[in-house]
């Protein structure tokens, strides 16, 4: 019988942090999919740190994954204000339209 | 240490986190009318919290469960970025009255934003770091998207917020790969750790996690290959938003990169000194090249501040002594410049309406002779002629990677302040050699002239400071408590 460790979950959460950096880079449709992504990310982060918590027998991990997880809803709040007001000047969220400036 | 004691050593910090949400509350209920009032209180908090910093205790000491740290360095640190978001601030004062940014909101997040920094440098613990940094990042996010009926400004708020959140998550990843393999998240803690492991190498997790936090913290300080936000930011936002972004958050991100590569992860030196002296070396050459074909000011500014932070770099992949005298030393005189000089761009305006091309700077010395001079002064200081103040933090930072046998690092630096040097000195070649445009309006704001008088002074007269004032010891001192531990 398998039995799932330490390794086990650093895999999900390493496929799941590279998915959400895809998600920003690749996506060409709409600024909702990269805060989608975002949270992936910062989710994907909180596996690690639970997995290794439990793993060094610390609670440390588990509290610091709790700050993630306010500071992500914070993060989340404020990206969806600027996407709001941003909507009602340019009248789109599609990511080929963020092109007012050119870097 | 009892609860008391932690509560005094934080009191800079307790200080400005409660005046800014009674400015808050104060702002709600007195509306957008009382926005010039909060925005004075708001440069009297922070006069009153480097005071506090001053006041507060000698030499090092760590609250809240080692939590929080306070030494020489942090308290350099934080009166240089007070410094600057004070002056910042008041520059938006005569700004936001003329331009329409009525909001009371301004002053407050960026009272807010300076609370986030100087817990950043003060932080002694992963966690502590990162709650430093969000409580910042997300107070610059809103400022850059202030003028909400304005595509411009929007828009740099949302590539600030995309990138911002995605180098914290970088960040982020990398703290929980050092917190798994090498056990704790204290930076005295990961500091003992290491030390016993220098002979034979830190886990490969750890160095896997340590590459991740330094590519999140070079997103904070913009250094190559993390930049890409920054002329876009700078150019969208508000002018005075922008010369807090090219001036605090730098300062702040900087102080925090260096203690974390030399306190924590000191011991491994060898490892981490290869990838600054690569994103030092890759933001030079980018910053002085890309600077060149730029026609908006404000993004010529970005890039050279992203060349700035490549030579402040330099500094910290020396890693010893004389590197963070220099780096502190670098900030210091950085934040005269770039002050003066976003003074002067706000001073830009023709009938009502702000002017950013460098190309409407043409002639200024006949019809503005004042104004020529002092910009002339920071683009000369920019490009590092002596004796004016950039010079002297070019030359502590290259002494100190001269110290490091870094000459390829040190050689190349200084061909890149060559290539630097030609854009500056356009802009003063525009000012006194070619045909006069309509003069700006006048007046420009006792606000504004004061602070180009006064920061011009300063850069031009740096070498008879440095004398008089003890600046060069305290910021050797500074850089000591760093490696006292």
């Amino acid at each position: 019988m398998l039995e799932i460790g330490l390794v086990h979950y650093l895999t999900v959460a390493a496929i799941l942090f590279t998915l959400g950096v895809f998600g920003i880079f690749l996506n060409r449709k709409n600024v909702i999919i990269i805060l989608m992504s975002i949270e992936l990310m910062l989710l994907a982060v909180n596996i690690n740190l639970v997995a290794f918590s439990v793993h060094l027998n610390d609670l440390v991990g588990q509290i610091f994954a709790l700050f993630v997880l306010t500071v992500a809803a914070a993060e989340s709040a404020i990206g969806l204000a600027i996407l709001v007001v941003y909507f009602r000047n340019r009248g789109s969220i599609s990511v080929e339209d963020v092109n007012m400036m050119k870097g | 240490m009892n609860l008391t004691a932690d509560l005094m050593i934080a009191s800079p910090e307790l200080f400005v986190a409660i005046a800014a949400m009674f400015l808050l509350i104060f702002g709600v209920f007195q509306g957008n009318q009382s926005t010039r009032l909060v925005s004075w209180l708001g440069v009297g908090v922070m006069f009153i919290a480097a005071i506090l910093v001053l006041a507060g205790p000698v030499g090092r000491v760590v609250a809240f469960n080692d939590l929080f740290v306070v030494d020489g360095f942090a308290n350099f640190a934080k009166i240089l970025l007070l410094l600057g978001a004070a002056l910042t601030l008041i520059l938006a004062v005569p700004f936001n009255a003329r331009e329409g940014i009525p909001q009371f909101e301004y002053p407050v997040l960026i009272l807010f934003a300076v609370l986030g920094m100087m817990m950043m440098v003060s932080a002694n613990d992963l966690i502590s770091l990162y709650l430093g940094i969000e409580l910042q990042s997300l107070s610059l996010y809103v400022l850059a998207a202030i003028r909400r009926d304005a595509v411009r400004s929007t828009e740099a708020g949302l590539k600030y917020f995309v990138l911002g959140a995605l180098s914290s998550g970088i960040l982020l990843y990398g703290m929980t790969l050092v917190y798994g393999f090498a056990g704790s998240t204290g930076f005295d803690d990961l500091a003992a750790v290491f030390a016993e492991s220098a002979g034979d190498g830190a886990p490969i997790g750890v160095i896997v996690g340590l590459v991740f936090i330094i590519a999140g913290l070079a997103f904070k300080v913009s250094a190559v290959p993390f930049h890409m936000w920054t002329p876009d930011v700078y150019e969208g936002a508000p002018t005075p938003i922008t010369a807090f972004f090219a001036v605090a958050p730098k300062i702040a991100a900087m102080a925090l990169f260096v203690r974390v590569m030399l306190e924590p992860f000191g011991d491994l030196f060898d490892q981490w000194q290869q990838v600054i002296w690569f994103i030092s070396l890759a933001s030079m050459i980018l910053g002085s090249f890309a600077a060149i074909n730029q026609t908006n000011i404000k993004r010529l500014m970005a890039y050279s501040s992203i060349s700035n932070m490549g030579f402040v770099l330099v500094g910290l992949a020396a890693g010893n002594e004389t590197g963070v005298q220099g780096v502190l030393l670098y900030l210091t005189i950085y934040l005269f410049m770039n002050v003066g000089t976003f003074a002067c761009i706000l001073a830009m305006r023709r009938q009502g309406r702000m002017v950013e091309d460098i190309d409407q700077l043409a002639g200024l010395s006949r019809t503005n002779p004042k104004m020529a001079l002092a910009l002339a002064i920071f683009m000369f200081s920019m490009a590092g002629i002596p004796p004016l103040a950039g010079f002297f933090g070019k030359l502590y930072v290259f002494l100190a990677a001269i110290e490091a046998e870094l000459y390829t690092l040190a050689v190349i630096g200084l061909l890149t302040s060559v290539v630097g040097a030609f854009y500056y000195l356009r802009i003063v070649k525009l000012m006194y050699f070619d045909d006069p445009l309509d003069a700006f309006d006048q007046p420009v704001g006792r606000e504004i002239s004061t602070i180009v008088f006064g920061t011009s002074v300063v850069t031009a007269l740096f070498a008879i400071i440095i004398l008089v004032f003890p600046l060069l010891d305290s910021a050797a001192n500074a850089a000591a408590t760093l490696f006292a531990v």
